[in-house]
């Protein structure tokens, strides 16, 4: 039993030269065949061998030629989603194809909503759970980066590091198993042996756990506020970072009285940029205020950027700011190093904020600015093992349920020996059981519960 | 000619170790019985190793016992030696192990037997099972007599077309030497059911005057020994003892040197063995590094000299077998008096088979033991006595007893064998239960002695028993549960000074010093803080209070695990119409037809991708309707 046929333009929009239009369910052959107008007389859509293109026209309402096309059969089950789908290989662009799919939407096809082909891929089973939740985060991708990772997740990556993970403890709990049930040709179990092998489990998730925080990262983006007394160059940072003239930039000291965002992307990671009024004491009412909400988004934030002005030197007001910080998430940029008349040097910044990155550079000049995304790059994925090569897209459940494991593997390891082997064996099963539910191996009636009502199931 | 000899409610066809509970659970429910066996001689025959129990098995036991079967009582009878093995690796692995008396194993059970009321023992040979629409209605003997019945239960082991190995002998035979049954297979296959070859072997015997026991190393049986029956006694018996020695490189070279004679690499064996259970020739050469292997030497009896080389099964020649035995230390002089032999014989594959052991296509026929691919006398004997309750219930008209995984090894037997591709002699493993820390030995009769009551097979002395043991756990747990002592109580203070334990922070109670390691109940019983108590229900105590975490993360477990149970496929289910599911699967589902998706996971063959389709199809329906 299939489902009712759905469209869609397949390909992301404004790349590439050809734009894919996908159909797909129980009439998707006969209803595309109905507007296809193969180049060789006589020949139909309905008698194409699978997966071989047949050259030829989407047609209107009228006959006449809309954009000429390659169009694939695939018949279920050998498709994506597993059933009936047509695919329409458009050569004239996105405009010809967003015309392409309204003919064929004509013939009473509903335009797919964002997923619905991978949702019923899943539901025919052709993904399991891990590729199913990797389906959700394609569609809530932000970036370029996050897309990738998440597609990488639905070509079963997740399974294959949980599947080396799974390896190690099979092989412990073999260890064990052993020398219960054959006892007498086995003795007891290889207490060092077991150890590294958990060592070796510890590590792994570790790197997972890493690597699924890096690409939390990318997914869900970073705020990074940008902060300093008046006139450092804040708005003018800004409107560098954001390419265009967001922020009034002027000479005067207290220009920006009000929070400034803009959605950026610096090196791949989505960032919410913060710019804020110029932290001083003031006898402005509004400026107070917005001192204030600098304060606030400082604290908030996942990183700040703190300007001073190199001509300038140290004042008690970058004083001031500087208390507002955290260390640990800072970097200083000692702005205006075009000038002549510099007043602050290394020396001086050491000795006073240790332990932060310093940059000098110019904003106007756009001296020291690659550096500083470099710098905010290495510091936003400082702490989940930024040189680690791994990739994967975890879900929010499977961070969850593989930081459980982390600890537990680090508990069983300090437990070795004390614990009698058939609770060894418990929590071998139990973290066996664990990573099964990441994978999907391990079904449980709740995931599945959840998958379907993700996917609006029954609706 | 044909004639008809009677009527009964159950025919059991075989009485090895599952016929004879069979036999006795379906005649102990009320059913007319017939137990038919090739030789009343043979009856409850332990063609291979002499003894019973150890790991998983020792569990299965115990369960058999708790729900009223005969094996524990019997081995308890016929036991020479008994061992806990396995007792520093936790409470849910160690295991009995009994050595048995072959012989008086074998008279016992027929004693039994032929006490056991509506029960009828018969020597024949049974050639065909007849059916008419409702199913299985009666069986027939080489001689002609046709016993009409209701139910059926094939139990006939190792002895369908059996074929005796020994190197380039080969003879059709049943084990040690019994005439085969060369008919029943072709009745099996007429009624539809499937068959698959398996093979099995067994060691050479050999004679105790002619071995040197100074050359080995005696294991004896415990010094308090217990047994497998809740309702033996615990007076103590003389232990016979076995003895360790192992082979030597010569030995290995023998073997070499021979090998191109060995049935298994010359070709003349096809069926399958198990891996668990290897020849001698397959580990020497598998293993080629090892050097030497262990092998233990076991009394067939007390009145018998025969003794068992354990680890040596092999169907080399009988020349080769020889030269390996004289080059084993101690047994340079020994006389073999009986020849190993592999054996190969046909089996009903299991996947045809409900978990109530009932075959899906031939209502009334059951099969149990060997016969269903396994190997051990203690995995027939539970299929057996599930096969015979079973097969009761369903001429008494009641549901199918069906023992969940998270309650038995027997569940854990059942539901593999028709879940679970076998390539090999099935053989129950501790870590084939997933929830073994619950099922443990000493608690059998807590899980199952009330399932036995409501079926019929705990009589009124095992019930009273059981009770009284409950009455007096809950009693002891209470004390141990009220008591409490304080930091400032110096009793306390000096007996865990004693006992290297450390001192108290707070108040404590006697169930949370128990967990200690280093307390034991037998102390706090010493100290007079808990009243004295059969070692059994100290045990208990102990178990369930140091374990008690553990318990409860198998009990979380569970319950995870029985939601998947509980989601039930409906019994009319078309998965023709079930978009979506791989061939493979979809054959295997519609073989097996599991009651939940739970079981439908098991099924070797069905992926997670495939159950998502499965659910997501019975979810939609559910909500449609
Ligand atoms: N020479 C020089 N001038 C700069 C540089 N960056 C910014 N400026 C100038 O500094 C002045 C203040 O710049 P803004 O970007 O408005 O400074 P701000 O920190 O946002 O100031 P407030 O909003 O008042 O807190 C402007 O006149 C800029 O043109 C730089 O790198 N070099
Ligand atoms: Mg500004």
């Amino acid at each position: 039993m299939q489902e009712e046929t759905i469209a869609a333009i397949s390909t992301p929009p404004g790349e590439g030269g050809i734009a894919i239009i996908r159909v797909s369910g129980a009439e998707a052959i006969a209803k595309v065949d109905a507007i296809f107008q193969p180049r060789v007389q006589g020949r139909s859509l309905l008698e194409l061998p699978g997966y071989q293109m047949m050259l030829g026209w989407v047609k209107d309402a009228q006959g006449e030629p809309v954009d000429e096309c390659l169009a694939v059969v695939m018949r279920q089950p050998h498709s994506y989603t597993a059933e009936d789908t047509v695919e329409i290989h458009c050569h004239g662009g996105v405009l010809a194809a967003r015309q392409c799919l309204q003919e064929v939407l004509n013939q009473d096809i509903r335009e797919a909503l964002p997923g619905e082909f991978t949702q019923r891929a899943f539901l025919n089973g052709r993904l399991d759970i891990s590729q199913a939740e990797a389906v959700i985060e394609v569609i809530r991708a932000r970036s370029q980066k996050a897309l990738n990772l998440a597609v990488k997740q639905l070509s079963g990556q997740n399974r294959r590091y949980i599947e080396k993970l799974e390896d190690h403890l099979l092989q412990a709990a073999a260890i064990i198993e052993a020398s219960i049930d054959f006892a007498e040709d086995v003795g007891e179990p290889d207490y060092e042996q077991l150890e590294e092998l958990l060592n070796k489990v510890a590590d792994e998730l570790q790197m997972l756990l890493d690597a699924g925080r890096r690409a939390e990262i990318y997914r869900s983006g970073i705020k990074v506020v940008i902060c300093g007394k008046p006139n450092v160059g804040k708005s003018s940072l800004l409107n560098w970072l954001s390419g265009r003239n967001r922020a009034i930039v002027t000479e005067i000291p207290g220009t920006t009285r009000d929070i400034i965002e803009e959605y950026i992307n610096i090196k791949g990671i989505p960032v919410r940029l913060i710019d804020t009024a110029g932290i001083r004491q003031t006898e402005d009412r509004v400026e107070t205020i917005g001192v204030q909400m600098a304060q606030q988004a400082i604290a908030e934030a996942d990183l700040a950027i703190f300007l001073l002005d190199v001509s300038s030197g140290i004042t008690a007001e970058d004083e001031d700011v500087f208390h507002c910080l955290d260390p640990s998430r800072t970097i200083i940029l000692i702005n205006k190093d075009d000038l002549q008349d510099k007043q602050i040097d290394a020396a001086q910044i050491k000795g006073r904020f240790t332990g932060m990155p310093v940059i000098f550079g110019s904003v106007q000049e756009e001296q020291g600015l690659s550096e500083l995304q470099d710098h905010i790059e290495m510091m936003v994925l400082s702490g989940c093992g930024a040189e680690g090569a791994m990739e994967i897209l975890l879900s929010e459940r499977q961070q969850r349920i593989l930081e459980q494991c982390g600890e537990q593997v680090l508990t069983v390891r300090g437990l070795l020996g004390m614990l009698s082997l058939d609770c060894l064996a418990v929590e071998i099963g139990l973290l066996l059981d664990s990573l099964g539910e990441v994978s999907g191996r391990n079904l449980k009636a709740e995931v599945l519960d959840r998958i379907f009502k993700d996917f609006c199931i029954g609706k | 000619m044909i004639y008809d000899a009677g009527e009964y409610d159950v025919v059991v066809i075989g009485a090895g170790h599952a016929g004879c509970e069979a036999a006795l659970a379906a005649a102990r429910m009320g059913c007319r019985t017939l137990l038919s066996t090739l030789s009343i001689e043979h009856i409850a025959l332990m063609p291979c190793n002499p003894s019973i129990g150890g790991p998983a098995k020792s569990q299965l036991v115990r369960e058999i016992d708790a729900l009223g079967g005969e094996m524990a009582l019997n081995t308890d009878k016929a036991s020479i030696q008994m061992r806990m093995i396995n007792t520093g690796k936790g409470p849910a692995v160690q295991a009995l192990r009994a050595q048995a008396d072959k012989h008086q194993y074998h008279w016992a059970m027929v004693d039994t037997l032929l006490q056991q009321p509506g029960l009828d023992l018969l020597m024949a040979e049974v050639e065909r099972i007849e059916t008419d629409d409702a199913g299985v209605s009666a069986v027939v003997t080489r001689t002609g007599a046709r016993y009409r019945c209701q139910a059926a239960i094939v139990t006939s082991g190792t002895y369908l077309k059996g074929r005796i190995i020994i190197g380039d002998v080969i003879y059709d035979g049943g084990p040690n030497n019994q005439v085969p049954a060369m008919k029943l297979s072709q009745s099996l296959l007429e009624l539809g059911l499937q068959l698959g070859r398996f093979k099995t072997g067994t060691p050479p015997r050999i004679n105790r005057r002619s071995v040197d026991f100074s050359k080995m190393i005696e294991q004896p049986g415990d010094e308090r020994p217990l047994r497998f029956s809740y309702l033996s006694s615990l007076e103590p018996k003389e232990q016979i003892s076995c003895w360790l020695t192992h082979s030597t490189p010569l030995t290995h070279r023998i073997v070499m040197d021979n090998i191109h004679r060995a049935p298994m690499f010359t070709g003349v064996i096809k069926g399958i063995g198990t891996r668990y259970c290897p020849s001698f020739e397959d580990k020497v050469v598998r293993y080629a590094h090892k050097s030497s292997h262990q092998l233990f030497i076991e009394p067939e009896g007390r009145n018998t000299d025969e003794m068992y080389v354990q680890g040596l099964n092999t169907s080399l020649p009988e020349d080769v077998q020889l030269q390996v035995l004289r080059s084993i230390p101690g047994l340079e002089n020994v006389h073999m008096m009986r020849t190993g032999y592999a054996i190969e014989y046909d089996y009903v594959i299991p996947a045809q088979l409900k978990l109530s052991l009932e075959a899906r296509a031939v209502p009334g026929l059951f099969t149990a033991g060997q016969v269903n691919g396994t190997s051990g006398y203690e995995e027939a004997a539970g299929q057996g006595l599930v096969a015979g309750i079973n097969a009761a219930l369903k001429v008494l008209g009641g549901e199918a007893l069906i023992l969940k995984r998270s309650q038995a090894y027997l569940g854990v037997m059942v539901d593999d064998l028709v879940n679970k591709d076998n390539d090999e002699p099935y053989r129950l493993l501790t870590s084939r239960a997933e929830y073994r820390l619950l099922l443990r030995q000493d608690n059998a009769d807590l899980r199952l002695t009330n399932i036995g009551r409501e079926i019929g097979l705990v009589d009124d002395q095992r019930w009273e028993v059981f009770n009284r043991k409950l009455e007096q756990l809950e009693e002891i747990r209470q004390e141990l549960e009220q008591t409490s002592f304080t930091p400032a109580d110096s009793a306390m203070a000096s007996f865990l000074a004693e006992h290297n334990s450390a001192g108290l922070k707070d108040r404590l109670s006697l169930w949370e010093l128990l967990r200690r390691p280093e307390i034991g109940m037998e102390q706090l019983v010493e100290q007079g803080w808990i009243k004295p108590a059969p070692p059994d229900i100290l045990e208990q105590m102990e178990i369930q209070s140091k374990y008690e975490g553990y318990i409860n993360k198998q009990r979380e477990q569970v319950k995870k695990f029985e939601k998947l149970e509980q989601r039930l496929i409906p019994e009319d289910i078309d998965y023709q119409k079930v978009f979506g599911l791989s061939n493979e699967a979809l054959q295997k589902l519609q073989t097996i037809r599991p009651r939940s998706i739970g079981q439908a996971s098991r099924i070797s063959g069905v992926n997670p991708a495939d159950i998502n389709v499965l659910f997501v199809n019975l979810e939609k329906a559910r909500r449609k309707s």
